[in-house]
C-alpha cells in the first residue's frame, strides 16, 4: 500500500468508533482501537532493515495541483524513528487506557475519535515533505490535543488549560507558517528535501533570518520551551493516558522533530546554533528547579519534560554547530546528534512509563498529592518497582538507559571547547556549568518523585480510596517500558545501528553518506573522564540536597506568583478579551440605524471611488429619447408624492402617498412601452396599499419628536450622498455599454425558438425559467414566514406557545 | 429624457434611504418600498427609454422598433419580490408591535447583557 495512505488510516478507523462504541458498549472501545497503531507498528517496522542502509521512501499524492500542495510521505530514519515512537507508544497507551477508563462511565468513543485524529496529525507531520500540508497536520495536532485535554470538559480546570494549550501552540504555528512561506518564496519549493539541497543559497538571502526565527518560535511553542512552556503544565487537567502519549512522548517532540528536520537548512546560520542550544539549555535548568517546587505527581512529571525537552533542544543546537568545524565527524561535537536522538528514545521509555504510575497513583490512592502520598512502596510493589527504574533512569543512574545518554549529553556539551569560534574560550564554559547544574536538580526532583511517593510513612487517613496494587492489564505497558529501560542500557548499541544512527544521518546529511558512516560506539564505562567526575558529582551533591530537600524546599513559596509567565499570559488573555469587546462596542451598537450608516456610507463611497478612478462617469447626449408632457406631468406627481412622504406626519398620509408614488411608477411603465409592468405594478401597488392600511390600525403613530436635530443632519447627508450616487450610476449606465446587450438575441429568436409572441413573458417563463422558479420559491417563503409570525405567539411570560 | 429620469431615480433613492435611517419602524418599511421604486426605475433607464413598440411581437413591427424586454423582465421579477419583502416586513412590524409594545428602533436593540 502507498505510505502517503497509511497516514490517513487512523481518522478513517476514527470513523468507525462511534458505531463500535454504540453497537459493541460491552466491549470496551479501546481493544478495536488497539489494532490500529499495533497494525501500522508492525508494518513499519518492516521497513526498518532497508532504511538503516541509507534507504527511503517517497510516495506522494496530489492534493490542490493548482496551487501546487500535495501530501508527500517521506521516510527516512528521522521519520522513521517518530513513526515508530509514534505507534509503538500509541499501542501501549491505548492499552493502558482500556484499564484506565471505564466503558461505563467515561465517553470513550470522544475519546478514541481524538486520539485517533491525533495519531493521523501526528504521523503526518513526522513524514511529510510537504511544508504547507506539514503545516496542516501541525495544527491538527493541536487541536485534536485541545479536545484531548478538555476531555472532562465539565472541569473549570481543564477547560482552561485546553485552551491555554491551543493558544500557545496555534500562536507559534502561525508564527511557523509564516516561516514556511518565507521559506518556499526563498527556495521556490515547498519540499524540504529540496531546499536541504539549496541550503547554502539559501543563507545569503534577506529572508533568511526571518524565516529561521518564525520557524523556532513554531518549534519553541510546540515543544514547550521557555518561555512558552507554561501550557504544559496546565495541560495535565488531561486524562493520564494522554498525558503520557501527547504531552510527553509524541507531540511535544513535534518541536524537536521540525528543528532536527530543519537543521541541514538552518545550521548553517549561528543564530540557529545558539538560539536552540542556549534556549534548550536554559529551558532544561529553569524548568528542573521549578519542578521540585510542583506538588502535583503530574505537575512534577509536566515540567521534568519541559526539562527533559530542553535538554535534547539544547543538543540539536550544539549538532548544528558540527556545520561549522572542520572535519567535525573527527571531533567530539559529532555525539550531540546522537545523544539527541538517543535520549530522545530513552525519554519516550521512562517518561511514559512514570506517566503510567502516576496515574495508577491517581486510579487506585484517589490523589496525585504528593503531601499526601507516601509508603505505598509495600501496597504497590511492581508501580514501585517500575516508578524507581523509571525515575532512576531519569536521573542519570546506571543500570539504565538514561545513564548512556546522559554521558553524551555531556560530552556534548564539553566539545563545545573544540567549538572556537568567535573565540569563544570563555563562553563556551558556561554550557557545561549549566548543563550541570539542571543535572543536579533533575537527580533531586527524579527521586523526589519516587521517594515521596511510594517511601515515607502511609498516610491512609488522607487517601479518598483505600490504596492497592493497579490491575494487571493497567501494569502491562508500564513493565514493558520499564523493561525497555534496562534493556537499552545492555545493548545501546543495537539501538544505535537500527534507530538512532539513521536518524543522526538525518539531520547531518552533509557528515554522513549513510548511517553506516555514522562512527559513535556507546559505552557505559570510558575510563576516569571529566564526564565520569561531573556525573559522580551531580550523584553526590543531588544526593545531598535531596537528603535536606525538606529544609529547603519552602524557598519556593518565597517566588512572588504576580511576577510568573503565568500571570501574565492571564492578563494578556483578560486584555485581549476585553480589549476586543470594548472596541467592538464602539461600532456595535445594536441600532438598526448605525449599520444602515457604515453601508450605505461605504457603499456610496466605493462606487464614487470605482466611478474617479476607472474614469467610468460620462454623458452620453447622442443618445437620448425626447422629453415629453405626459412623462413630467407623472414625474412631477412622483416627485410630489416622495416629499409628501418624507414631510408627514400622520401614517395615513404616508401611506396615501406611498400609493401615488407606486401608481405613477406604474403609469411611467405605460408610458415607456412596458403594458406587463403596469399591469403588476397595478395589481400589487393595490394590495401592497391594503395592507398598509390593514397594518394601520395596530401600529402607533409615526412620531418625529425624538429624532433629534443633529440625528437628521446626519441622515439627510448620508442620504443625500447615496441619492446623487445613484444618479451618476443611472447616467453612465445608460451612457455607455461595454457589451452588447443580449435583448438583441432575445428579440429575434422569441418566435422562432420559444413559440412565443409575448417577449417579457417568454424570457420570463422560458428563457430565464429557474430565476422565475426562484422567486416563486421567495414568495413561498415569505408567506410561510408571515404565516408563522402570525400565528406562533411566543411570550416570555409563560415560555411555551398559546396556541397549543 | 433619460436624465430627467436619473435626477428623479436619485430623489427617490435619497428620500428612500433618508426614511430607512430614521427610528420609527413604519417609516423604515414606507423606505424600503420607496427603495425598490427607485431600483426598477433605474433598471428600466439603464436599458434605455427607446423603441416605439410594447415588446410583443405583431404584425408591422421590426425588431429595432420593440422596447428592450431585458430589463422588463427583471423588473417584473423584482416587482414581486419586493412586494414578498414589504410584506414580511409588515407582518414583522406588526407582531413586533404587539410583542414589544413599540416601534422605536431605538427600543428594540438588543440587551445589554449579550456577553
Amino acid at each position: 500500500m502507498s505510505l502517503v495512505f497509511l497516514i490517513f488510516i487512523p481518522i478513517l478507523a476514527a470513523l468507525f468508533i462511534p458505531l463500535l462504541f454504540k453497537r459493541l458498549g460491552q466491549i470496551h472501545t479501546g481493544w478495536f482501537v488497539l489494532l490500529v497503531p499495533a497494525a501500522l507498528f508492525s508494518y513499519y517496522a518492516t521497513r526498518l532493515p532497508s532504511v538503516m542502509e541509507g534507504g527511503t521512501y517517497v510516495s506522494e499524492f496530489s492534493w490542490i495541483p493548482s496551487l501546487d500542495i500535495a501530501f508527500v510521505a517521506y521516510l527516512d530514519g528521522l521519520s522513521l524513528l517518530f513513526t515508530l515512537l509514534i505507534t509503538g507508544i500509541g499501542a501501549l497507551v491505548v492499552l493502558y487506557s482500556i484499564f484506565y477508563l471505564d466503558k461505563h462511565r467515561e465517553q470513550l468513543h470522544n475519546f478514541y475519535v481524538y486520539l485517533l485524529i491525533f495519531m493521523s496529525a501526528m504521523l503526518g507531520v513526522v513524514q511529510s515533505d510537504h511544508l504547507i500540508t506539514l503545516y496542516l497536520f501541525w495544527e491538527l495536532t493541536s487541536i485534536s490535543s485541545f479536545l484531548l485535554i478538555a476531555y472532562w470538559y465539565t472541569r473549570d480546570r481543564s477547560r482552561f488549560g485546553a485552551l491555554k494549550s491551543m493558544m500557545i501552540t496555534v500562536f507559534g504555528g502561525l508564527m511557523m507558517l509564516g516561516g514556511f512561506v518565507l521559506l518556499s518564496i526563498m527556495g521556490g519549493t515547498y519540499s524540504i528535501r529540496e531546499l536541504i539541497a539549496q541550503a547554502p543559497e539559501l543563507a545569503q538571502h534577506d529572508f533568511f533570518i526571518w524565516a529561521l526565527v518564525l520557524v523556532l518560535l513554531g518549534a519553541f511553542t510546540k515543544s514547550a520551551q521557555f518561555p512558552f512552556y507554561i501550557w504544559l503544565p496546565d495541560a495535565m487537567e488531561a486524562p493520564t493516558p494522554v498525558s503520557a502519549y501527547l504531552h510527553s512522548a509524541t507531540m511535544v517532540k513535534a518541536g524537536i522533530y521540525l528543528v532536527a528536520r530543519l537543521t541541514p537548512v538552518f545550521a548553517l546560520s549561528e543564530v540557529w546554533m545558539w538560539l536552540v542550544a542556549g534556549v534548550g539549555l536554559f529551558t532544561m535548568v529553569w524548568a528542573s528547579f521549578f519542578a521540585l517546587k510542583q506538588k502535583d505527581l503530574k505537575g512534577i512529571l509536566a515540567f521534568s519534560t519541559v526539562s527533559q525537552l530542553g535538554l535534547i533542544m539544547s543538543l540539536l543546537g550544539v549538532a548544528a554547530a558540527a556545520y561549522h568545524v572542520e572535519d567535525a565527524a573527527e571531533t567530539y561535537l559529532k555525539y550531540a546528534a546522537f545523544a539527541a536522538i538517543f535520549h530522545l528514545i530513552n525519554h519516550a521509555t521512562f517518561k511514559g512509563s512514570l506517566f503510567m504510575i502516576a496515574g495508577i497513583v491517581d486510579h487506585e490512592t484517589g490523589t496525585r498529592d504528593i503531601r499526601k502520598l507516601g509508603g505505598l512502596m509495600s501496597l504497590m510493589p511492581v508501580s514501585f518497582t517500575v516508578a524507581l527504574i523509571g525515575s532512576l533512569s531519569m536521573a542519570g543512574l546506571p543500570p539504565f538507559n538514561g545513564f548512556l545518554s546522559k554521558e553524551m549529553f555531556l560530552t556534548a556539551m564539553l566539545s563545545l571547547q573544540e567549538f572556537d569560534m568567535f573565540s569563544m574560550d570563555v563562553w563556551w564554559v558556561l554550557f557545561p556549568i549549566i548543563a550541570w547544574v539542571g543535572s543536579v536538580f533533575t537527580f533531586i526532583y527524579s527521586l523526589y518523585f519516587v521517594f515521596h511517593t511510594f517511601a515515607g510513612k502511609h498516610q491512609p487517613e488522607q487517601l479518598p480510596k483505600q490504596a492497592h496494587e493497579a490491575p494487571i492489564g493497567m501494569l502491562i505497558s508500564p513493565v514493558f517500558l520499564a523493561a525497555l529501560v534496562v534493556l537499552i542500557f545492555f545493548i545501546p548499541n543495537l539501538i544505535g545501528d537500527w534507530l538512532v544512527k539513521p536518524a543522526v544521518a538525518a539531520i547531518q546529511p552533509f557528515l554522513y553518506d549513510s548511517p553506516q558512516n555514522v562512527d559513535i560506539h556507546v559505552a557505559a564505562w570510558h575510563g576516569f573522564n571529566t564526564e565520569l567526575f561531573m556525573a559522580l558529582g551531580i550523584f553526590a551533591i543531588g544526593g545531598l540536597m535531596f537528603w535536606t530537600l525538606h529544609k529547603w524546599q519552602r524557598l519556593y513559596d518565597l517566588y512572588p506568583d504576580a511576577i510568573s509567565l503565568n500571570r501574565l499570559y492571564d492578563e494578556m488573555m483578560l486584555l485581549s478579551g476585553g480589549g476586543a469587546n470594548r472596541f467592538s462596542r464602539i461600532y456595535m451598537t445594536g441600532f438598526i440605524r448605525s449599520y444602515l450608516v457604515y453601508m450605505f456610507s461605504f457603499m456610496t463611497f466605493i462606487v464614487l471611488l470605482t466611478l474617479f478612478l476607472t474614469d467610468a462617469f460620462q454623458i452620453d447626449f447622442s443618445n437620448l429619447t425626447p422629453i415629453g408632457i405626459y412623462e413630467i406631468v407623472i414625474l412631477l406627481a412622483l416627485v410630489g408624492a416622495t416629499l409628501t412622504i418624507l414631510g408627514s406626519k400622520s401614517r395615513l398620509t404616508a401611506i396615501i402617498a406611498l400609493g401615488a408614488v407606486g401608481y405613477s411608477v406604474a403609469l411611467l411603465f405605460v408610458i415607456f412601452r412596458a403594458p406587463d409592468l403596469a399591469l403588476t405594478q397595478l395589481v400589487i401597488e393595490t394590495i401592497s396599499v391594503a395592507l398598509f392600511l390593514l397594518a394601520f390600525y395596530h401600529l402607533p403613530q409615526i412620531s418625529r419628536k425624538e429624532e433629534r436635530m443633529k440625528f437628521r443632519f446626519g441622515n439627510a447627508l448620508v442620504a443625500l450622498g447615496v441619492g446623487i450616487t445613484m444618479t451618476l450610476v443611472a447616467l453612465s449606465a445608460h451612457s455607455q455599454k461595454a457589451l452588447p446587450s443580449i435583448s438583441e438575441f432575445y428579440k429575434e429568436t422569441v418566435y422562432k425558438e420559444a413559440g412565443g409572441g409575448n417577449i417579457v413573458n417568454v424570457i420570463l417563463v422560458d428563457y430565464r425559467g429557474f430565476d422565475t422558479l426562484f422567486e416563486i420559491a421567495v414568495l413561498g417563503i415569505a408567506g410561510i414566514g408571515i404565516i408563522t409570525m402570525i400565528r406562533l405567539r411566543l411570550t416570555k411570560k409563560e415560555g411555551q406557545h398559546e396556541n397549543k | 429624457m433619460e436624465l430627467v429620469m436619473s435626477v428623479a431615480i436619485g430623489l427617490l433613492f435619497m428620500a428612500a434611504v433618508y426614511l430607512m435611517l430614521s427610528k420609527s419602524l413604519i417609516r423604515i418599511i414606507i423606505g424600503t418600498g420607496l427603495l425598490s421604486h427607485g431600483a426598477h426605475l433605474l433598471l428600466l433607464t439603464m436599458g434605455g427609454l427607446g423603441g416605439t413598440a410594447p415588446p410583443v411581437v405583431a404584425d408591422g413591427v421590426t425588431v429595432g422598433d420593440y422596447a428592450d424586454p431585458l430589463p422588463q423582465a427583471l423588473i417584473l421579477t423584482a416587482i414581486v419580490i419586493s412586494f414578498a419583502v414589504t410584506s414580511f416586513f409588515l407582518v414583522l412590524a406588526y407582531r413586533a408591535y404587539q410583542e414589544l409594545g413599540t416601534d422605536n428602533m431605538e427600543l428594540l436593540r438588543g440587551t445589554e447583557d449579550y456577553e
